[in-house]
């Protein structure tokens, strides 16, 4: 994986809202990189700023402030700012395809419009045959092109939003929890889909998503988030190996698994207390230390950095300051 | 049998229920058969459509106005709550039996504070008349009891004041305050984020460990149900498919489906290989006879296409509904 070029660099960057009460802190410094043709991850709970950071890669608000480059080009503006070509290479698959999907259209109608919009087809002959090609490439049979969202299961209704994401020959797609709406079967037929056209054309992926086994499964790389911080970054076989951060490891000792095997590797020094806090007044300090079962006093007042473990594996934590971890 | 150790307190026996719809009758519920042991927590798990909210609605008679029950039996403490009169279902409603829902925002009353809606409901469900110095105690009492924090501000929120995490609480203290033998959970959890899921989980089995409350868990989610039941039942189109404890029943599924379900879904130890289970749920307006998952079935033979397996007793206390374990 390594000497990849970075499709997309995320620099420094904060998105702020301001509000009559006071200022949402959403997303407060964050950096990362995704490689070309990897599956990136963002994982954390409500309110950890996963999504925001995913809206404002796809320009649906600027950030705040910090820069965040697509092949190079910056583009820490809203989406109507952008350049065309920048447009029409990010997409997005929404996490609930029965809100994302417009239900008065027909199928053909929602998967033509990014064709239309990007000028990408000559006639309403060719919209038909691209749709039937797009709609056979997520696995569904093309007539039913001619059927309304509410006609289709929630597997075939996202299959339908990710046809829709692939009409514009995107390079980088966002993927906001795409299948926490569906049960196991359609999403596995939808994360099997998403793998397959990764491979077959070469796309790059940020999936935002809460459940860590979908994580350890398909993903490369993985930031996990609390509180708009990234607390721990690095590959995914390392830190699902050795999990450092207290959260990442609380977030682990959560997950609901099936097999003995998997019990095994759930970390037992860590059991899963209190709710994430308010963004408007995070915590001094580390912005875990409220929930956090190894607290130290400097952790209520100095902010840790995030300095790398391991290579390539880093996490913003005060236990691990002097000596480097070992596996 | 698996948990015949215990003494039912209910035992749901050949339920079928209907669901009339412009088209015509949708075969939902084909004889469900499930027994709770008292203080004993079962988990009820399936795709989405299996039947298992219907099931847990069919106990306390709340199902929709076009569903029938056809057929069956839900024997509680010796009556049978499908033929029980009103009169008596209410009482079985007010301090026996409570539900939980998927979510709790529908469940509470937006346009009153906490404080009137649980207060509404230990009056209902108390055997006398209270005081209500007692009331008030029983209230807070509950609200300590669920982990709340800061029982005060919350007895004094709306529900859209309280996060999604203390809103489940306020709706399972709720719960407690009629619940005296059973408490049915419909995907209590499966709104909230993963730590929050595990603590209301944790909380809902010690609670109900104290005080010795039977429990059925309804969820798709093979992981919670192992977390927090003793026993679980698999469900596919309406028929109970397979049942065994909750621990083993995953580690070694006998069923087809419950097979295809654990391979299914995502493992932290990795190497997946997603591929869903082919083929989607039947339609209930024509079910496909003999046993209803043959249309998805890798091994279906002859006899699956025809004739609807019985349950069968493996080794182990695991019992299966299907043929590959009949001996001839």
């Amino acid at each position: 994986m390594a000497g990849r070029d970075p499709i997309l660099r995320v620099e420094r960057v904060k998105k702020y809202f301001k509000l009559s009460v006071g200022t949402v802190r959403a997303v407060d410094d964050v950096s990362f990189d995704v490689r070309e043709g990897e599956t990136f991850a963002l994982v954390g709970e409500s309110g950890s700023g996963k999504t925001t950071t995913g809206y404002m890669i796809m320009g649906i608000y600027a950030p705040t402030s910090g820069r965040i480059l697509y092949k190079g080009t910056d583009i820490s503006v809203p989406a109507h700012k952008r350049p065309a070509w920048v447009k029409r290479e990010i997409q997005i698959v929404f996490q609930d395809p029965g809100t994302s999907l417009n239900p008065a259209k027909y199928v053909k109608d929602i998967v033509a419009l990014p064709l239309v919009v990007n000028r990408l087809v000559e006639d309403s002959r060719e919209i038909e045959e691209r749709v039937a090609r797009l709609l056979e490439a997520v696995e569904l049979p093309p007539d039913i092109m001619y059927r309304k969202p509410r006609d289709l299961g929630g597997g075939e209704k996202q299959a339908v939003a990710i046809a829709r994401a692939l009409a514009a020959e995107p390079r980088f797609i966002v993927l906001d929890e795409p299948t926490s709406a569906l049960d196991v079967s359609a999403q596995a037929k939808i994360v099997s889909l998403l793998m397959r056209l990764q491979r077959e054309r070469r796309l790059s992926y940020l999936l935002i998503t809460h459940d860590l086994s979908i994580v350890r499964n398909i993903a490369t790389r993985v930031a996990v988030m609390y509180l708009g911080k990234i607390v721990e970054i690095g590959p995914v076989e390392k830190i699902f190996k050795n999990p450092l951060h207290p959260y990442t490891r609380m977030l682990l000792a959560a997950a609901p698994v099936i097999l003995r095997e998997e019990e095994e590797l759930l970390p037992r020094d860590v059991i899963p207390v209190g709710e994430i806090p308010s963004a408007m007044n995070p915590p001094p300090g580390c912005r875990f230390h409220t929930r956090c079962p190894f607290v130290m006093d400097e952790c209520r007042k100095i902010e840790p950095k995030l300095l790398e473990a391991e290579p390539g594996h880093y996490v913003s934590c005060h236990l691990y300051k002097e000596q480097p971890v070992s596996q | 049998m698996a948990g015949e150790k215990k003494e039912a307190l209910l035992e749901i026996r050949d339920l079928k229920v209907n669901y009339k719809v412009y088209k015509g009758t949708l075969k939902v519920l084909n004889g469900v058969e499930l027994r709770v042991g008292k203080g004993e927590r079962i988990g009820l798990v399936g795709e989405s459509g299996s039947g298992k909210t219907t099931t847990l609605k069919s106990i306390l008679r709340i199902l929709p106005y076009n569903a029938s029950i056809e057929d069956g039996r839900i024997l509680y403490k010796g009556i049978d709550l499908l033929r029980a009169d009103e009169r008596v279902l209410n009482e079985v409603r007010r301090r026996e039996i409570a539900m939980i829902f998927q979510d709790p925002m529908a469940a509470l009353n937006p346009v009153f504070k906490v404080r009137d809606q649980l207060y509404d409901i230990i009056k209902e469900s108390a055997r006398g008349k209270l005081a209500k110095e007692e009331i008030e105690e029983i209230a807070y009492r509950l609200l300590k009891e669920v982990r709340l924090p800061d029982v005060e501000r919350v007895m004094d929120s709306y529900p859209f004041q309280l996060s999604g995490g203390m809103r489940q609480r306020v709706v399972i203290a709720m719960a407690l305050a009629s619940a005296r033998e059973l408490l049915l959970a419909d995907e209590p959890t499966t709104n909230l984020d993963v730590t929050i899921q595990d603590q209301i989980l944790r909380l809902l089995a010690d609670l109900t460990m104290k005080r010795n409350l039977s429990v059925i868990l309804v969820s798709h989610a093979l992981g919670m149900v192992r977390k927090m039941t003793d026993r679980t039942y698999v469900m596919y189109a309406g028929d109970i498919v397979e049942e065994g404890d909750s621990g083993e029943i995953f580690e070694n599924p006998l069923h087809p489906y419950t097979q295809l379900l654990v391979e299914t879904a995502p493992k932290l130890t990795g190497n997946w290989n997603p591929r869903g289970v082919p083929g989607r749920i039947p339609d209930y307006l024509n079910p496909p006879p003999g046993c209803r998952f043959h249309t998805r079935c890798p091994f279906a033979e002859q006899i699956c296409r025809e004739k609807k397996p019985p349950m069968i007793a493996v080794e182990g206390g695991k019992r299966v509904r299907c043929w590959l374990y009949y001996k001839r």
